[in-house]
């Protein structure tokens, strides 16, 4: 079954215009239809200018994070048919400087995840660079972390979060859910160089737990519970 | 043009240059100065997609010479032995490696690795981490990254031309996406990382932005391609978007089935079945199709089935979560209860470029590793979850060499680099001042219709030749009649897409000109019109070049250590 939805698309080209503003679009659309589909659509039988981040269409790769009908969401991964409306309006993640179009700024999302260190510390550098045999780590150890580790560093936990970039520092859910990745990881020994930052004025402290974060991630990552599992860490 | 230094440049930041990166930085010991280029945010590579997992002797009961014949078998004897032999010894280091710097794998009740079987192994050999293996890997290597201190990331630069002056690597032109500018890197040393080319096929695994540039480039700078006509074709795809639904289920049970009902795989590989080589799976199930015994799938697209339910539902909720998710997000179809609709994806190049074992292209200072080059090491068909070890190993050794390079190396200046980058960047320039009709949309799926038509898993002579005549047609109309609409600067993606398209006519006319030119049938390379292998005159690696009469094809002799070559039955 075939029909056709309108796409409202926010519209902002720096280099000649002030002000954003908004574009309609006819689209035929059909049960597999995703919001991406429906862009490139666009692009590529209506208006080439149009602007946005996307590779690997399968929710693995993180680029295609926007706002879709008021909810930060994957293009790649929004089903048309699920929205259940006729209209599709698509915005850029907000939080974020916009580029152009649809594509924004995630340079300083990337140096406060950068910040908590997120890769695994051991004492023996040495033999963690020149390794020996596995560190032993059990499956249930295993699943104590694995779910952090799903992150694909979209944006859309720390878009949707009411603390994140309000005026503060806050290094928001995606940094501090990859801090708790490591720390609960039984091979990780960095917990006293991560404490501080965690503790400080950017930290896990800010948090107001309004869960929104949890609630955007595509992948099920949680991170107002990795939030939550830090405090307990750092009491 | 703005222009920046580094010691080292890697250029794609999916597994293997992650891994050459983080090797630079750790032979060197943070000294050497890294740039690290890539045309998307560095962790969005496609190395993120791969679910099944990464091939390595870690066992008792298997052998560095059981891997190395089971790859060499399943390339259908035209992979270097020499290369299979070195590089299979490297894989569990590169394992052991990438657990000490984080990376989950799926553990066995009393802690050790658990591993699966894969398609052509003889055993199983494949760890894995549920079925996000080449993700958990990639984020491994990215996190790994953020420990050194001396590099520079180049996001979103999309790569034009390789700068060599004195038969040297000198440098490495590139378009910064967010400002529009011309920006030209020179260093001492190059790797080239830049991944596959799927998206030449109508229907492939690959991401959007896989396009093939690393050869075009290479190609155009005088480094010769190798074995372009072997593009492996994953089986089983879910329909309609190419989704993969990853091989390990077949290892764990999962069976094809056509619309008779039948498990038609007992035609074609009667002893291992669905777990046969992929070229040999692929085929068989576009031959069922074919001959009337497929369905129609969604938005009309034939297909056979897959059915997963034998796997159960303990395995299907905990290390296939996310084929699960996927069929039941994207297609509407949920594989505890229902088949999933299946076919073949265009969706590896066993070819690429020319490299010796030590990833060292003709021309000093540039290295290349990954899907992009072409070492010898997967002959005429790749083996399911020999490419993440492959990745991983061949980056290693690209880093260290090219850090032994540029350590011995001073650094030198010459106004010829920027006067020819500068005429490099006219070349560019000059496709946004054609203003002709076809917008590069239009031009990409005439292209991506012909490979599919004429250059897929069935070829023969006149297929090949008219796909040629139209892919030479193409880049007259690409040079002549191209149009840009969108003339702003910053993030034009307008401009990248028709510059990458630019690349990927390139590599079509390598790909079928060397397919047309192998009259023999071998591994993923598949002529009707000649459907037996022939050692006598093919056993042999093409290698094409460009010359100032166009495209030349030569050929090498295969290196055979142990393994005479005999028929491939599965």
């Amino acid at each position: 079954m075939k029909w056709e939805i309108t796409l409202r698309v926010f519209r902002f080209d720096p280099e000649r215009e002030r002000k954003p503003k908004f574009a309609e679009y006819e689209v035929p659309v059909d049960e597999y239809t995703r919001v991406l589909e429906a862009l490139l659509w666009v692009k590529e039988n209506i208006d080439p200018s149009l602007n946005l981040r996307y590779s690997c269409r399968m929710a693995m790769c993180g680029s295609c994070g926007m706002l879709i009908n008021n909810k930060p969401r994957l293009a790649c991964k929004t089903i048309i048919k699920t929205l259940k409306t006729d209209v599709v309006e698509v915005k850029p993640l907000p939080k974020f400087k916009v580029i152009r179009d649809l594509v924004v700024e995630m340079d300083d999302f990337f140096d406060k995840h950068r910040s908590v260190k997120p890769y695994l510390i051991r004492r023996n550098v040495q033999e963690q660079e020149n390794p020996t045999g596995f560190y032993f780590q059990t499956s249930e150890e295993v699943r104590r972390y694995i779910q952090f580790a799903y992150c694909i560093m979209c944006g859309l936990c720390s878009s949707s979060c009411p603390i994140f970039r309000s005026g503060g520092r806050y290094l928001g859910p995606q940094a501090l859910a990859q801090a708790f990745r490591y720390l609960a990881d039984s091979r990780d020994e960095g917990f006293d160089v991560r404490e501080k930052i965690l503790n400080s004025d950017k930290g896990v402290w800010r948090c107001h737990f309004a869960g929104e974060c949890s609630e955007a991630c595509p992948k099920g990552v949680e991170p107002a519970e990795a939030i939550q599992r830090l405090r307990r860490k750092l009491l | 043009m703005e222009i920046r230094k580094h010691d080292v440049l890697v250029l794609g930041t999916g597994l293997a240059g992650l891994r050459a990166a983080v090797e630079v930085l750790k032979v060197s010991k943070d000294k050497l100065s890294v740039g690290i280029v890539s045309k998307v945010h560095l962790m969005r590579s496609h190395s993120v997609a791969p679910e099944g997992g990464a091939a390595a002797v870690l066992s008792e009961n298997d052998s560095f010479d059981q891997h190395a014949y089971d790859t060499v078998k399943g390339s259908d004897f035209l992979a270097d032995q020499d290369v299979v032999e070195t590089y299979v010894r490297l894989f569990p280091k590169e394992i052991l490696q990438l657990e000490h710097w984080g990376r989950p794998w799926s553990r066995n009740d009393d802690g050790s690795v658990a591993m699966r079987l894969f398609g052509a192994h003889d055993v199983p050999r494949t760890v894995f981490a549920e079925d996000r293996t080449g993700f958990f890997l990639m984020r491994t290597l990215y996190d790994t990254l953020l420990k050194f201190e001396n590099f520079e990331r180049y996001d979103e630069y999309l790569a034009l031309s390789i700068i060599i002056d004195d038969r040297e690597f000198r440098g490495l032109l590139t378009l910064e996406k967010s400002s529009g500018n011309y920006v030209l890197f020179e260093s001492k040393a190059l790797v080239i990382a830049t991944g596959g080319l799927g998206r030449l096929w109508e229907f492939t695994t690959n991401a959007h932005t896989t396009t093939g540039d690393g050869f075009a480039i290479a190609l155009r700078a005088g480094i010769p391609l190798k074995d372009m006509e072997f593009v492996q074709w994953l089986p089983t795809c879910m329909v309609p978007h190419g989704i993969p639904a990853t091989e390990a289920l077949r290892g764990h049970g999962a069976v094809l089935l056509n619309s008779k009902g039948e498990r038609f795989m007992k035609h074609y590989a009667p002893s291992k079945m669905e777990l046969a080589a992929r070229d040999i799976v692929s085929r068989a199930m576009i031959t069922e199709i074919r001959e009337g015994r497929g369905f129609k799938g969604p938005e009309d697209m034939e297909c056979v089935m897959l059915d997963a339910r034998p796997v159960g539902e303990d395995k299907l909720m905990t290390i296939y979560k996310t084929f699960v998710e996927n069929a039941r997000d994207f297609i509407g179809i949920d594989p505890l209860e229902e088949l999933v609709p299946v076919r073949p994806a265009a969706h590896f190049a066993m070819g690429g470029i020319d490299v010796d074992i030590n990833l060292t292209t003709i021309i000093p200072g540039i290295y290349a590793a990954g899907e992009v080059a072409c070492p010898g090491f997967d002959g005429a068909n790749r083996l399911g979850s020999n490419s993440l070890p492959l990745c991983l190993a061949t980056g290693r050794i690209a880093g260290q060499n090219a850090a032994v390079y540029a350590m011995r190396k001073n650094a030198t200046s010459s106004s010829r680099v920027f006067q020819n980058a500068e005429r490099e960047m006219e070349k560019f320039e000059r496709l946004t001042q054609i203003k002709g009709s076809r917008n590069p949309y239009e031009l990409k799926k005439e292209l991506s219709h012909i490979m599919e038509s004429y250059v897929g898993l069935f070829r023969d002579e006149a297929g090949l030749l008219k796909a040629l005549e139209r892919i030479r047609q193409l880049k007259i109309s690409y040079l002549t009649d191209l149009s840009i609409d969108d003339s702003s600067k910053v993030f034009n993606t307008e401009l990248t897409n028709a510059i990458e398209f630019g690349f990927m006519l390139d590599v079509a006319e390598v790909i079928t000109l060397s397919a047309l030119k192998r009259e023999e049938s071998r591994g993923a390379h598949y002529r009707t019109d000649f459907p037996k292998r022939d050692d006598e005159k093919w056993l042999k690696h093409s290698v094409v070049r460009i010359t100032d009469a166009g495209l030349a094809v030569s050929y090498r002799p295969v290196k055979i250590t142990k393994w005479k070559p005999e028929e491939r039955r599965y």
